[in-house]
C-alpha cells in the first residue's frame, strides 16, 4: 500500500499507508490527522483539505482541474504547490508523497 | 416567546423536507437559518451544479432542488426566521427553550438540528490583528453602496463577488482589484467590462499578488501587498472589500451538552434523537454507524425522527402510520381534495 506522509508547520509528521482508490484528504480523515476538516466531504466546495504537496512531488500529480483552482483561491494562504487533498487519488505512483497542512484551514 | 411543536435549526435540504415530514402528522414547525435564504448548502456551495442522486429525480441542480422542496411544504405555511443563528438551548421541564443571536425566543417540545456542518460565515482575512478594523474599514459584504462613496477600495478575490463589486462600486470609488492568480473566475461580459475598465484607467488590477499586512492605526491608511516574486508594493486604501468566500463554523452548536464526534452530533438510527431527549440531529451534522452524507439519507432521518417529534408533541394521543396516497388527514393538510 502506498505510504502517504502529512505534516504541519510546527514539526508534526505521520506516515500512513493508504489505500490505492481513495484519496489523500480520505486517509487523513480515516487515521484522525489534524489540519484536515474536508467540511464538504469531497465535493471541492469548501477549501478545509487544502494541503501544500512537497515540490518535488508537484509535476508528478494530475493537474488540478479549473474548479480545484477556483476552489484553492478561498483557501487560508494559497500557494503555488497547493492543492485539494479531496482531489488526489492514492495510486502505486504516488507512494511517497509528502503534504504539509497549512497553519490554520479556515 | 413563540410556541410550537418542532423548532429546526438549518433551512437546507433536510430541515426543509424536515417540514413535510412533521406537516403530514399535523405538527407545527419554525425554522431558523443563519443564511438570508432557503438552500442551504445546495444554495451557497453549489446551486447550479447538477445533482444525480436523489431518487425518482434524475438530474436536478441544488437551486431547483431548494425551490421543488419549498414548493412542497408550501401547505404547511411555516414560518421561517432567516439571518439568525441559534445562540442557546435550555430545558425547560418537558420543552426546550432556543434563543438566537436576535433575542427570539422559541419553546417546543422537540428541536432537530439539521445544520449542514454548521452556520456559513464569511472566509476572515488570514492577516493578524484585523477585527480592529473589521465594520469599520474591513468589509465582508457590502450591506449599503452608499457607504463605499468617493474612497480608495481595495477589493481582495477572483470571483463573481469581487468582480460584480468591483464594476459596481467604480462608478463612484476608486479601486484596486487583487487577486492571487491573474485568471478571474466570472461570467464572460463581467469579465470583458472589466478588462474595459482597466485599459480605461479607471480601475487598477494587481495579480499575482496577496495582501502581506495592513497599515494604519485605528483605521486603514493603506496595504502592502506580496507580488509571487517576492516583490511588494504600497497601495493607499482606506477601506477593504474581502470576497474569499463563505466557511462553515459549527459555532454554538457545540455548546449544547450534545455528544459530538468531531464536528457531528451522536444520535442512534432508530430515531435519531441526541443524547438528549427531544433534541434530534439530521443530515450532514449527525453519525451513527454506516451514516452517508448524502441528501436522501437527511430525508429518511428526518422522516424517522418526526415520528418521534409526534410521541412528544401530542402524549395524549396515539400515532398512526399513513400513507399520502391514502390517508384523509395528510390529504387535508396537504389542501387536496
Amino acid at each position: 500500500m502506498p505510504k502517504i506522509t502529512y505534516k504541519d508547520n510546527k514539526g508534526y509528521s505521520k506516515t500512513i499507508k493508504v489505500e490505492n482508490g481513495l484519496t489523500v484528504m480520505e486517509g487523513a480523515i480515516q487515521n484522525d490527522i489534524p489540519g484536515i476538516d474536508a467540511d464538504c466531504g469531497g465535493s471541492m466546495a469548501c477549501a478545509t483539505c487544502h494541503v501544500y504537496v512537497e515540490e518535488t512531488w508537484l509535476d508528478k500529480l494530475p493537474k488540478a482541474e479549473e474548479a480545484e483552482v477556483d476552489m484553492i483561491d478561498m483557501a487560508y494562504e494559497p500557494k503555488k504547490n497547493s492543492r485539494l487533498s479531496c482531489q488526489l487519488i492514492v495510486s502505486d505512483e504516488l507512494d511517497g508523497l509528502i503534504v504539509t497542512t497549512p497553519e490554520k484551514q479556515s | 416567546m413563540k410556541q410550537t411543536d418542532v423548532v429546526i435549526i438549518g433551512a437546507g435540504p433536510v430541515g426543509l423536507f424536515a417540514v413535510h415530514q412533521l406537516g403530514i402528522k399535523g405538527l407545527k414547525a419554525v425554522v431558523i437559518d443563519n443564511l438570508d435564504k432557503a438552500g442551504g448548502q445546495c444554495i451557497e456551495l453549489y446551486p447550479d451544479k447538477p445533482i444525480y442522486d436523489i431518487p425518482a429525480v434524475p438530474e436536478c441542480t441544488g437551486e431547483e432542488l431548494t425551490k421543488n422542496l419549498l414548493e412542497q411544504i408550501k401547505p404547511f405555511n411555516t414560518e421561517f426566521f432567516y439571518n439568525e443563528r441559534v445562540d442557546e438551548v435550555k430545558q425547560d421541564k418537558d420543552n426546550w427553550i432556543v434563543k438566537t443571536n436576535k433575542n427570539n425566543e422559541f419553546t417546543a417540545p422537540n428541536i432537530i438540528i439539521a445544520g449542514g456542518v454548521g452556520s456559513f460565515e464569511p472566509r476572515k482575512l488570514s492577516i493578524k490583528g484585523t477585527e480592529k478594523y473589521e465594520g469599520k474599514s474591513l468589509f465582508y459584504s457590502v450591506k449599503n453602496k452608499d457607504d463605499f462613496k468617493n474612497k480608495n477600495i481595495s477589493i481582495f478575490g477572483g470571483g463573481d463577488s469581487a468582480l460584480d463589486w468591483t464594476l459596481e462600486l467604480s462608478k463612484f470609488s476608486k479601486i484596486t482589484l487583487i487577486h492571487r492568480r491573474s485568471d478571474f473566475r466570472g461570467a464572460p461580459h463581467t469579465l470583458a467590462e472589466i478588462k474595459k475598465l482597466e485599459n480605461e484607467g479607471k480601475i487598477l488590477i494587481k495579480t499575482p499578488c496577496q495582501l502581506e499586512s495592513i497599515i494604519g492605526e485605528k483605521s486603514i491608511e493603506s496595504i502592502s501587498i506580496k507580488f509571487e516574486d517576492g516583490k511588494t508594493e504600497k497601495i493607499k486604501t482606506d477601506t477593504i472589500l474581502s470576497f474569499f468566500g463563505l466557511v462553515m463554523k459549527l459555532g454554538p452548536i457545540a455548546e449544547w451538552g450534545l455528544n459530538m464526534n468531531k464536528k457531528t452530533i451522536e444520535v442512534n438510527s432508530k430515531n435519531f434523537e441526541t443524547n438528549k431527549k427531544g433534541i434530534f440531529a439530521a443530515g450532514d451534522i449527525c453519525s451513527y454507524p454506516g451514516k452517508l452524507k448524502l441528501i436522501l439519507s437527511g430525508f429518511h432521518e428526518v422522516a424517522l425522527a418526526s415520528v418521534e417529534c409526534f410521541k412528544r408533541a401530542r402524549p395524549n394521543e396515539k400515532y398512526r402510520f399513513e400513507f399520502t396516497t391514502s390517508s384523509k388527514n395528510i390529504q387535508d393538510r396537504l389542501g387536496k381534495k
